[in-house]
């Protein structure tokens, strides 16, 4: 069915934390300046093995993450790839301006990854559960933004990001997902991954959303609607010749998103389509709200975000249709 | 070290400045006078660099971090050879390489852009455990303005320095007691910088930062202090320039070129008094 889908939709093996503690020290096994940078959370986001095996190229710098990012900086001015890993909303939010300034605008080579995507931070509630930080990182200039959907991904990402300059935001959940991919899948940044072909409507997600998206395939092939699933991994650049493409074939669109629907996936699939080829559109994705303790599935009912809602949402776009 | 030629030298750079700035039409004169005395020590032998070869890679390194103030820097740049003094006319002109606030993408011989205050000292200490791991003798010197010291970063920046050990930083504060609004301590007062800089465990210099011998001296010891180091410099906001030694706003003033060349005039008048 596809090049990139594994056969059974099940629980991954590993935490998506030991992916990317496994890929980080594989990329640093083969390149000497990359450098491990934390702000005291290296027990939550699964980096102690990092720090085992390269215990001279781990900085834990203290709970400041402005400093943190501004360090980063300054090691990427001497030639190190520093990857600064903490939780999503202070990575972003509270390091704003120096990853603006101390990064961005000085055209370094850092990576941010961001832990705990959205609904993912459950228990810790409201002040750690980023539904912003792609907005975020979408508004600094050459800032490229990746949410992978599975372990696979993942892996892929971060060794592509350790291999090519520029500063990227990445952000992920560190449990254990379902794994969309084959071990063997090839992805590229900035290139959406079509998962499946079909004509009525095009689901676009990202992240754990890559999953809601197939099981609201199936609902809608019951009411004989016919659903293309692309994984845009890739916020930005965004790939939209990709979105562009599933316009013009399926004639409506849906996007979804663990985020706020101001800033992330859905707005910028809408104004490449609005700039490009306007169809009827729906976002799925929290609407305008805080976070707040609970478990996953429980936030993911309460915001909207399980394949009943985006196949609620594609059904209303595929009625749009014939109205424009 | 010839303490008459620091002096010239900071004059030099003073009147680089002046002239720049007139050619923009303004500019943060207050913080660019009482930083000179420093960059003419900088760069007349404190630090190890070639302006024939800005990228060297074992070279000191300087941030400064009190951004405004990137006019001074252009100037001691332009006099130690980095580039043209003609180009400092281009200041903030259209399309120009030397804009208010450091750019290190643009402005040959700075190497790291600054401009939002408490931002520098930090990305100093990552370019200074950068030259650590890289084995380089580098030096990193930072300055911030004590009105900067009001960000919170820097405090975040100062432990780190410590815990770390980063004796190849040193932090240089331009003292003038002064911030865009008035006087330091009337809007939010550092109390006693030294005091909190020990306690942060820097170790800590005091100097004139009007004597540019005074400060290369001063300099050399924190090069050679074995711990991350800080020197205070008592400066003056507008020192050296006549028309900005003022009590009121000199932070930021429009300046036109007669202003200009009489405040070189003065600039030549004590240079020859000394």
């Amino acid at each position: 069915m596809s090049d990139y889908l594994a056969e059974r939709f099940l629980l991954d093996t590993i935490e998506m934390r030991a992916a990317y503690c496994d890929a980080l020290i594989a990329a640093a096994e083969e390149n000497p300046d990359i450098i491990d940078v934390e702000s005291d959370v290296q027990y939550s986001m699964g980096t102690r093995k990092f720090k085992e095996r390269f215990p001279d190229r781990t900085i834990n710098c203290g709970i400041m993450e402005a400093h943190a990012v501004g360090f980063c900086g300054g090691l990427s001015s001497m030639g190190y790839i520093p990857f600064y890993h903490a939780f999503g909303t202070f990575a972003t939010r509270r390091a704003f301006d120096q990853v603006f300034l101390s990064l961005a605008y000085q055209n370094m080579n850092v990576k941010i990854v961001g832990g705990d995507a959205g609904v993912t931070a459950t228990a810790n509630g409201g002040t750690h559960m980023p539904f912003e930080d792609m907005g975020l990182m979408r508004l600094v200039p050459g800032m490229t933004v990746i949410e992978p959907a599975d372990s696979v991904m993942y892996k892929t990402a971060i060794r592509d990001m350790a291999n090519t300059y520029g500063n990227y935001y990445i952000r992920s959940c560190r449990r254990k997902t379902i794994k969309i991919y084959r071990e063997d899948a090839k992805f590229q940044i900035g290139k959406a991954n079509v998962l499946t072909q079909g004509t009525d409507v095009a689901i676009i997600a990202c992240g754990i959303m890559v999953y809601q998206a197939l099981l609201a395939r199936e609902i809608l092939a019951e009411k004989g609607v016919s659903a293309r699933v692309i994984d845009m991994h890739t916020i930005k650049p965004l790939d939209k010749g990709c979105v562009i493409k599933a316009a013009e074939e399926c004639g409506a669109v849906v996007t979804a998103e663990n985020h706020n629907i101001i800033g992330g996936l859905g707005e910028t699939v809408c104004a490449a389509l609005s700039e490009n080829h306007p169809v009827p559109s729906e976002r799925v994705g929290v609407e305008d709200k805080f976070g707040q303790v609970g478990t996953q599935e429980y936030l993911m009912e309460i915001y909207g975000l399980t394949a009943k809602d985006i196949a609620r949402k594609a059904l209303l776009a595929v009625s749009r249709k014939n109205k424009v | 070290m010839n303490g008459y030629s620091l002096k010239k030298d900071a004059a030099e750079i003073r009147k680089l400045t002046i002239r720049a700035m007139a050619s923009a039409g303004y500019g943060h004169i207050g913080g660019s006078m009482s930083v000179c005395d420093a960059l003419a020590a900088l760069y007349g032998g404190v630090m190890h660099v070639d302006p024939s070869d800005p990228d060297m890679p074992d070279r000191d390194r300087l941030v400064l971090s009190k951004g405004h103030c990137g006019p001074a820097l252009y100037a001691a740049l332009a006099y130690k050879g980095y580039f043209p003094a003609e180009e400092l006319a281009t200041l903030n002109a259209n399309g120009t390489l030397l804009p208010s606030h450091c750019d290190r993408l643009k402005t040959r011989g700075v190497d790291i852009s600054t401009g939002s205050l408490g931002q520098g000292l930090s990305l100093a200490s990552g370019v200074a455990y950068g030259c650590r791991m890289r084995g380089y003798a580098s030096k990193v010197f930072c300055i911030v303005g004590d009105g900067e010291l009001q960000e919170g970063q820097n405090w975040e920046a100062i432990q780190f320095i410590a815990h770390h050990r980063l004796d190849n930083l040193i932090l240089i504060v331009d003292n003038n007691k002064r911030q865009l609004d008035g006087y330091t301590e009337e809007i939010c007062a550092q109390q006693n910088l030294a005091d909190k800089f020990m306690s942060f465990g820097l170790k800590v210099f005091l100097c004139c930062g009007h004597d540019p011998e005074a400060i290369f001296r001063t300099l050399e010891q924190a090069k050679e202090a074995g711990a991350p180091s800080a020197v205070i410099l008592d400066t003056e906001k507008g020192k050296g320039c006549v028309f900005a030694e003022i009590p009121g706003f000199n932070h930021y003033m429009v300046i036109d070129k007669t202003m200009a060349e009489a405040a070189c005039r003065e600039i030549d008048r004590r240079l020859s008094d000394e």
